[in-house]
């Protein structure tokens, strides 16, 4: 194995359940040139560093291009009008400065703590009612019984999703969760999918956002459906755009959607692996934002994100060429041993816990307070309600994304489900 | 073990750097007596926010107490201004009479508010400054009472963070300053003009190249009107004196240090200079109250009144008072500051004095969201973000790194480079004040 392909190791689907060490052969050289001229930067300096300059862009995408239908009408003019407009209005995790910055700001003047905290109490009873559901057996799927679809419901309670709505919402979000995916942008069928469904989701968007105006309630989509403009002026205070608004939509529902289901069972899978944590995660519950934090560094629900470099930047001895794919890869920083004292080892007492777990800069994680809260019920949940937990297989079968990496199932045996904790 | 060494250290500064400092000590190992003095009888608080949420009734006066992040176990003799030092005695005198012994000696005294003064109307009643606490809740509850008209005299970060909150309230505010521009010395006129298109939106009655000559009172004793030098007078009942801040260096008079208004010398490891420039082994300064050497910037003399130094320069000089004389780490600090005011996030890093140009090399002006960099001689010295903030790390290495001017080409957001001339106003007639003044 060369150093200039390691990266395609760890797109590999072999080395799924255990990528470490391939990163860190991949740190000993902090910016690592690939063989297809991509570039992987894997220590936590080098990240740190290059994760707030402004020459690396997120608009890496190529242009929008359906794939043809043999309708000649669909393929010469609507696909391409449509394409034009998917290409102008990507969602913000796919955006530069300035538009980027007054996107996100607009969302997140609508991510209210109370907003949150309101979601706190539904996360509370839905994942009581998860774990109420499977009562009277000995074995459960952490991913498919119990944790799959809270995220998604979640999400779609926070948008003002009608709830009869929320089991297509979950499929087209996993379809689309794979767009992040590298490999899949190369990959025709999976493309035309994921096509099919943004158009799909793109129209049911744009009759809620209708419904909205007609009649606003509490939710968040309503809100950015009916903004409120206070502070007039050059600020670049303007008002989303409808096409912005369905791509926002649509970014909140998958970005929130398999990365929140891989912390919680990334977690319960590292708990599961540390007993004596697990047992004292029962004990004391306050723990739970300890665990969580170190769970993202440990074991980060998203492992990269690739970029592209829109100018020449040296850094740590290399040159990253303009032009250049650079692939952050946050796993490997958060194992980096000139950052963290034994980074292999699970610990959730260290003092120094800052990881990339939620990416960072400008693009940091707009839903980590809503992701953290989710992950602190449900571990919490877990370690207090699964009577004798344990691992049916380790490693476990992974979904086939290396990014957006998770548990495909985590079977867990157990001696019966405690009562809900008052 | 000689009794000053039972007498342990002192930390004189009761506030963000001397707690940081006290912190650190603990956190490196210090098991010994320590104990803080200050002057005000509070706990250590945060002062950024006085001007900005305290003042917009936001935030009680009292809300913001600094957490302590580490236990400190510490003897606090708050509410007694430390009025003496005798360094051959190792003692500290304190307003009450008491005298404290001391083995090592942590200055963090900070600054105080320049006060207008009272020759010349300064005694008036509601004729505010806006430093502390008290001064805050005092200046809250005035503004309260729904004054006719606010006058505001400088229009340096306080000045403007105060008309901002003012006009938040809905209160009439003037706005007074002698330079052309708002933060005409810490921005410059170039980007402080964007301040001041900020002022004339919101309703603020900024009168630029103005002086007040003296304010004038009612027969009650209460400020009614400001007279100009120019021959102006504006009516206000409520004044605020923003002319920045003096050292808080008085009670070192005699102590035969190298001290003055303009703060406490130090060199490079944040030990203090006796007058004769002599190191004091057992006496180091942090925060506002120092004045060191900066390596980044060619070893000139500078203090640094801002938040994130009070933090760095604390823990640094207790790491330093506990390490042998061979081994003193040096000081280096980028000096940064941030600011929110008419809904804009300031944030600044480097020493932008002595300017030649500035370039907005992210964003635009015109938006008010931008991100400028200062040079000087061909190389990047300081940069300032408005609502713009999130690439600041970046630039600020380039900073370090010494880079050409403008800095980073290619980057997102980018216009054409223009560099401008940033109006930096002609240095003030030199007085000790205000020979290292940052801002």
């Amino acid at each position: 194995m060369s150093e200039d392909t390691l990266f395609s190791e760890v797109l590999d689907r072999a080395n799924r359940a255990d990528p470490y060490p391939i990163y860190a052969r991949l740190r000993e050289n902090p910016v690592s040139p690939q063989r297809d001229g991509s570039v992987v930067v894997s220590t936590h300096a080098a990240i740190r560093s290059l994760i707030f300059d402004p020459r690396l862009s997120s608009e890496d995408l190529p242009p929008s291009h359906r794939p043809p239908t043999g309708n000649p009408l669909k393929d010469w003019l609507l696909n391409p009008i449509k394409d034009r407009i998917a290409t102008a209005h990507r969602p913000l995790i796919f955006r530069d400065p300035p538009d980027h910055d007054t996107l996100r700001s607009v969302v997140m003047r609508e991510f209210t703590v109370a907003r949150v905290l309101a979601l706190k109490q539904r996360v509370v009873r839905d994942v009581d009612a998860l774990i109420d559901a499977c009562r009277g057996r000995d074995e459960v799927c952490l991913v498919e019984d119990l944790f799959y679809p809270l995220p998604v419901a979640v999400i779609c309670d926070m948008l003002g999703v009608p709830e009869v709505d929320e089991p297509q919402f979950q499929r087209w979000a996993t379809q689309l969760a794979t767009a992040l995916e590298p490999d899949a942008r190369h990959d025709e069928a999976s493309r035309h999918k994921t096509v099919a469904a943004f158009d799909a989701i793109s129209g049911y968007m744009r009759a809620l956002i209708r419904e909205k105006r007609r009649r606003p309630g509490p939710d968040m989509l309503s809100a950015l459906a009916n903004p409120i403009t206070t502070k007039p002026g050059p600020g670049g205070k303007a008002a989303m755009g409808d096409f912005d608004l369905i791509s926002t939509a649509i970014l909140l529902l998958v970005a929130g959607h398999e990365t929140t289901v891989n912390l919680i069972t990334n977690g319960m899978l590292t708990l599961l692996r540390h007993p004596h944590e697990l047992d004292r995660l029962r004990a004391d519950p306050e723990r739970a934002p300890r665990v969580i934090e170190e769970l993202l560094r440990y074991e980060p629900p998203v492992h990269f994100r690739t970029r592209k470099a829109l100018g020449t930047i040296e850094i740590a001895g290399h040159t990253i060429r303009k032009g250049a794919p650079v692939i952050l890869l946050f796993a490997a920083a958060n194992r980096d041993p000139a950052r963290f004292a034994d980074p292999d080892r699970f610990d959730p007492d260290r003092e120094d816990v800052q990881h990339f777990g939620f990416g960072g800069g400008l693009h940091y994680c707009m839903g980590a307070p809503l992701a953290r809260i989710e992950a602190e019920i449900a571990l919490v949940a877990l370690s207090r309600r699964l009577i004798a937990p344990r691992l049916l297989a380790d490693p476990p079968p992974y979904r086939p994304g290396a990014s957006l990496r998770g548990p495909e199932r985590l079977g867990i045996g157990i001696n019966g489900i405690a009562a809900r904790s008052t | 073990m000689s009794a000053a060494a039972d007498a342990g250290i002192v930390v004189v500064g009761a506030s963000l750097a001397g707690l940081r400092g006290a912190e650190a000590l603990r956190r490196n190992g210090y098991a010994g007596r320590l104990t803080l003095i200050g002057n005000e009888p509070y706990r250590p608080y945060d002062r950024p926010p006085l001007s900005k949420h305290v003042l917009s009734g936001e935030l009680a006066p009292d809300a913001s107490e600094l957490p302590q992040l580490v236990a400190l176990d510490a003897d606090w003799r708050l509410g007694h201004a430390a009025v003496g030092l005798d360094r051959v005695a190792r003692t500290i005198r304190l307003a009450d009479g008491a005298v404290l012994a001391y083995d090592r000696l942590l200055i963090a005294t900070g600054a105080q508010a320049r006060h207008w003064p009272a020759a010349s109307g300064g005694a008036l009643a509601n004729i505010f400054t806006l430093r502390g606490r008290d001064d805050a809740a005092r200046l809250r509850a005035a503004l309260a009472q729904g004054p006719r008209r606010v006058l505001i005299v400088g229009a340096g970060l306080i000045g403007c963070e105060a008309a901002s909150c003012c006009r938040d309230l809905g209160l009439p505010v003037t706005l007074l300053d002698p330079n052309p521009t708002p933060l005409a010395r810490s921005l410059g006129t170039w980007i402080g003009g964007v301040i001041a298109e900020c002022l004339k939106d919101s309703g603020v009655a900024f009168h630029p190249g103005a002086r007040v000559l003296r304010f004038e009172g009612d027969a009650s004793g209460r400020v009614v009107r400001a007279d100009l030098a120019d021959g102006r007078t504006i009516e206000a009942d409520l004044v605020i004196v923003a002319l920045g801040a003096t050292r808080a260096t008085d009670w070192l008079r005699d102590a035969g240090l190298m001290a003055d208004a303009g703060g406490v010398t130090c060199d490079g490891a944040c030990r203090v200079l006796a007058a004769d420039g002599t190191t004091c082994p057992d006496i180091y300064a942090a925060g506002d109250v120092a004045r060191w050497p900066n390596s980044l910037y060619g070893g000139r003399l500078v203090s640094v009144e801002h938040w994130g130094n009070a933090v760095a320069q604390g823990a640094h000089a207790a790491r330093n008072m506990l390490a042998p004389a061979e081994d003193q780490h040096r000081y280096d600090h980028l000096p940064a500051f941030w600011s929110s005011q008419f809904g804009i996030n300031i944030k600044a890093v480097g020493l932008s004095e002595g300017a030649d140009s500035v370039a907005i090399v992210q964003g635009s002006r015109a938006s008010r969201r931008f991100l400028a960099v200062y040079g000087r001689a061909g190389r990047s010295i300081a940069a300032v973000s408005f609502d713009q903030a999130r690439w600041l790390p970046a630039y600020a290495e380039a900073i370090m790194a010494g880079s050409h001017h403008p800095p980073i080409r290619d980057a997102s957001d980018q216009g054409r480079f223009a560099t401008m001339e940033p109006g930096f106003p002609p240095p003030r007639a030199a007085s000790h004040a205000d020979e290292a003044r940052h801002v």
